[in-house]
């Protein structure tokens, strides 16, 4: 039995981890993270564990809290209870955002400054020397593409221009935390390619990347892990490394189909309908797939036809947290 | 340290950019240029007979210097609440601010950054304007005017505690409502100045009780009427009366307290912008 289990407990979803990894070895460390506003609990309780060197994504619908989530976790939102951890320091610890790099959701800057003043004064809020400024500032202009734009004033850019301004904004201290909060969200598919480069090299030198999209299909391809959440809650976090997008939708045509086999099915699939002799789940693995027919099979149910696909991180959004937008 | 020396650069930045410091220092010279203008007429116009005695020349062209020291004062009221009035609440609307306060800077250093900026900015606006009346006076009248340093200093004094004013309720409000209120606050003052000025020649207590209880709710009006009062010298101030002269003079004290506001309200504004969420 123990065999049997382990590729289940390898890709299974997790709701709360039982054993929490190492703290010091984290990006983030949430625990019952909460925000009440005067009128609205914005985020009811967030445990999350974001190792260092891991893009992860953070979804939800609308309203499901999760720019409040970031924000908290930059130190903009006061919580109301639980606590946070960055880079194993509090939450909005001062000196720990010199290795914090975010990029805000609306992208809101000082317009009456040239992209290149931009990131200057940016770069002496983080601290940094002149010698570095002026090393980091050209590169970064390169990196998202506005070596030529330097000089114009943020007024005279466009969304997608403003974005990659602020993108690179929030690499110029090499961080070991970014917070890209819809990053690619007024870019062309020319920048969305650019924002994922920039993401996996931020990956191969080691830093951590918490993104918050709509986008699923740029976090599918993107990030490690992923959370699901909604009225401030993880439903569900998945490890997309092991198990791409994460499901197979398998559709069989059976006969002889009983109860018995019902239960034994229930251990290894999820969301599982049977209309006529069409039998519809979803499974974590396709390891898993012939296991199935064995235990059904063995249970007296006859099976005609097995097909799977992979489902997209679309489908898997929409059965986690549901077609009502959280709202 | 580096993270206030850094807003209150970008704050002067700001004023330079978005041309707020051009267009009043364009205002503040055509205003002396007005007034060196008027200045010379009145007292061209003036006959020479009447000129001749020393205190009534002496009267009219205090009065002219406490006219045009009155102006200033109006103009640098209103620029101080104007161009500081959507620094704080501007920035948290519209989300600039969250760029900002995520990089090593404490929110503390933010506000007191910022009220660095505006301060060195209108420091050298009043210096400014207040030295050109002091230069036209002598070089059209030839005559300087009394205290100018004390009177400079009160005119300082109550252009910082607005701006701290402007800080504490832009800490907490929208730019509109911080607008309305710092606005109301300082004519409420300037109403409670007048009633307390009232009371003074019609010898009504009451009256002076509702002016003192205005400036101890919004000190900002005493100053400028203390520097008036310092303005016109100790024999003129003691017998004319007149729109610009001041019977009741705010004390010492009423400087002091002051001082006291202004750091009281930069200290709330810290306090309120250090707890808000942004």
């Amino acid at each position: 039995m123990e065999g049997e289990n382990k590729p289940l407990a390898a890709c299974a979803a997790q709701k709360v981890p039982d054993s929490r990894p190492d703290p010091a070895g984290l990006a983030i460390r949430t625990v019952g993270l909460r925000k009440k506003f005067v009128d609205k609990i914005a985020v009811r309780g967030l445990t999350l564990d974001v190792p260092r060197g891991e893009v992860f994504g953070f979804l939800g619908p609308n309203g499901a809290g999760k720019s409040t989530s970031v924000k908290m976790l930059l130190g903009l939102v006061k919580p109301t209870g639980g606590f946070a951890e960055i880079l194993a320091r509090p939450a909005g610890d001062v000196e720990t955002r010199k290795r914090v790099g975010f990029l805000p959701e609306h992208f809101r800057f000082h317009e009456w400054l040239s992209g290149e003043e931009f990131l200057r004064l940016h770069c002496r809020l983080y601290g940094m020397t002149a010698p570095l400024i002026s090393k980091r500032v050209p590169e970064l202009l390169e990196v998202v593409g506005l070596a030529e734009h330097g000089r114009k004033r943020l007024r005279d850019y466009s969304k997608g221009m403003l974005q990659r301004i602020g993108l690179a904004q929030a690499l110029l201290n090499n961080p070991e935390l970014i917070f890209l909060d819809e990053p690619t969200s007024g870019l062309d598919p020319v920048g969305r390619l650019l924002v994922r480069d920039i993401i996996r090299e931020q990956r191969r030198r080691g830093a951590a990347v918490f993104l918050n999209s709509h986008l699923l299909s740029e976090v599918e391809i993107t990030c490690d892990r992923v959370a699901f959440i909604k009225h401030g809650e993880v439903l569900e976090v998945r490890d997309l490394r092991e198990c791409a997008a994460g499901e197979l939708s398998v559709t069989m045509r059976v006969a002889n189909w009983t109860q018995d086999a019902a239960q034994a099915l229930a251990r290894w699939a999820s969301a599982i309908r049977l209309e006529g002799d069409r039998l519809e789940m979803q499974v974590i693995s396709e390891d898993f797939i012939p296991e199935i027919v064995s235990q059904l099979v063995s249970r007296g149910a006859r099976i005609y036809q097995v097909s799977s696909r992979q489902a997209s991180l679309e489908e898997l959004f929409l059965r986690i947290v549901g077609t009502d937008g959280g709202l | 340290m580096r993270g206030i020396a850094v807003i209150a650069g970008l704050t002067c930045k700001e004023a330079v950019r978005r041309r707020v410091l051009a267009a009043s220092v364009v205002l503040g010279l055509a205003f002396l240029v007005l007034y060196g203008f008027g200045m010379h007429l009145v007292l061209s116009r003036t006959s020479e007979t009447v000129l001749r005695q020393p205190l009534i020349r002496r009267q009219i062209i205090n009065t002219l210097l406490v006219m045009g020291m009155y102006a200033v004062n109006w103009l640098v009221v209103v620029l101080t609440i104007l161009t500081a009035v959507d620094t704080i609440a501007g920035e948290i609307n519209s989300g600039v601010i969250q760029a900002v306060a995520t990089k090593p800077v404490r929110r503390w250093e933010i506000i007191v950054g910022k009220w660095i900026g505006f301060a060195v900015m209108l420091t050298g606006y009043i210096v400014l304007l207040t030295a050109g009346v002091l230069l036209e006076a002598l070089m059209i009248a030839g005559q300087a005017p009394a205290n100018f340093g004390r009177v400079l200093g009160l005119m300082l004094l109550e252009s910082l505690l607005l701006l701290a004013v402007t800080f504490r309720a832009g800490a907490s409000l929208s730019t509109l409502a911080t607008g309305v209120a710092v606005f109301g606050l300082h004519i409420l003052a300037f109403l409670g100045g007048w009633v307390e000025e009232f009371g003074w020649i019609a010898r009504s207590q009451t009256a002076i009780n509702i002016g003192v209880l205005a400036s101890v709710f919004m000190p900002s009006e005493s100053l400028w009427r203390r520097a008036a009062f310092d303005l016109q010298g100790p024999i003129i101030g003691g017998f004319a009366r007149g729109p610009f002269s001041i019977g009741s003079v705010p004390s010492a004290w009423m400087v002091g307290y002051a001082a006291i506001y202004l750091l009281a309200a930069l200290f709330f504004a810290v306090r309120r912008f250090s707890r808000r969420d942004l």
